[in-house]
């Protein structure tokens, strides 16, 4: 349990470090470190796949493209940034105090009444729950995929001349 | 339910609504476009963490993770085309601040 909340504090402290920095490039590094730390969560948590995914995907793939998006758009100048950095500071100066009181108060009051649990699965393999039980589910994936493919298509699409 | 695992429970809910809190003010809070979308990235791990959780409770962690596999597939179609329509948005109006995007129409 000990290191479930070592995991969990330093989870919240790189969101909230992906929230406050002011570069995006180190906010999409900071995504990146909350994947990774959110895979060995799951993975403890007994979902090795899912971490595997969130690991690989998530961590990689969208860090990918968020650096890639981020290099498409306009580079900041110095005096700019210092002007932003103290913008930024001004606005986003009440997250942490945020989080601490709620947290002080969630810890405080949270009370979860207690609740009957189903009947443990008789399926342990995500693989089958997959394909057998939810394969509706890789039906809709694969029109959300080819959506977004269509999606980034017309995007970037040149106009005919 | 047994007395250890109910308290796990409990602070694992606390910091799922902490982040869920840090992600909902990134989205609100920030003027930039690409950080709206980290922002909503940080809210879809925080509900990615309360499947797997919920699974792991109630000894359904195959379907918690079939679920979550659709969930990542969902968040990287969502990211890549918001990725576009930033890039576009960046294109047409040189900023990708919201507040500057005046030429839509609507």
């Amino acid at each position: 349990m000990a290191l479930d909340l070592i995991l969990l504090s330093a989870l919240l402290l790189s969101v909230t470090w992906t929230v406050m920095t002011v570069r995006l490039v180190r906010s999409v590094v900071g995504l990146a470190l909350t994947s990774a730390i959110l895979a060995v969560i799951m993975y403890r948590l007994n979902s090795p796949l899912a971490a595997v995914f969130e690991l690989s995907v998530c961590s990689g793939l969208i860090s990918v493209i968020f650096i890639t998006t981020v290099s498409f758009t306009q580079r900041i100048s110095k005096e700019r940034l210092i002007i932003r950095r103290k913008e930024r500071l001004l606005r986003f100066l009440y997250l942490p105090f945020i989080i601490i009181i709620a947290g002080l108060l969630l810890v405080r009051y949270l009370k979860i009444p207690q609740f009957g649990l189903p009947e443990p699965s008789q399926v342990a393999d995500a693989r089958v729950v997959l394909w057998n039980m939810r394969h509706l589910d890789l039906l809709g994936q694969a029109i959300i995929i080819i959506a977004g493919v269509f999606g980034v298509v017309v995007f970037f699409k040149e106009p005919n001349k | 339910m047994n007395p250890d695992t109910f308290e796990l429970f409990r602070y694992f809910i606390i910091f799922i609504i902490l982040i869920f809190i840090a992600g909902v003010y990134c989205v609100l809070i920030s003027f930039n476009l690409i950080r709206v979308l980290i922002g909503l990235e940080i809210l879809i791990k925080a509900v990615t963490l309360l499947i797997i959780l919920a699974g792991y409770i109630c000894d359904r962690v195959a379907l918690a993770q079939a679920i979550v596999l659709t969930l990542i597939v969902i968040e990287i179609v969502i990211m890549v085309v918001a990725g576009g329509v930033v890039l576009w948005a960046f294109k047409y109006n040189k900023t990708i601040d919201p507040r500057r995007l005046s030429n839509l129409r609507g």
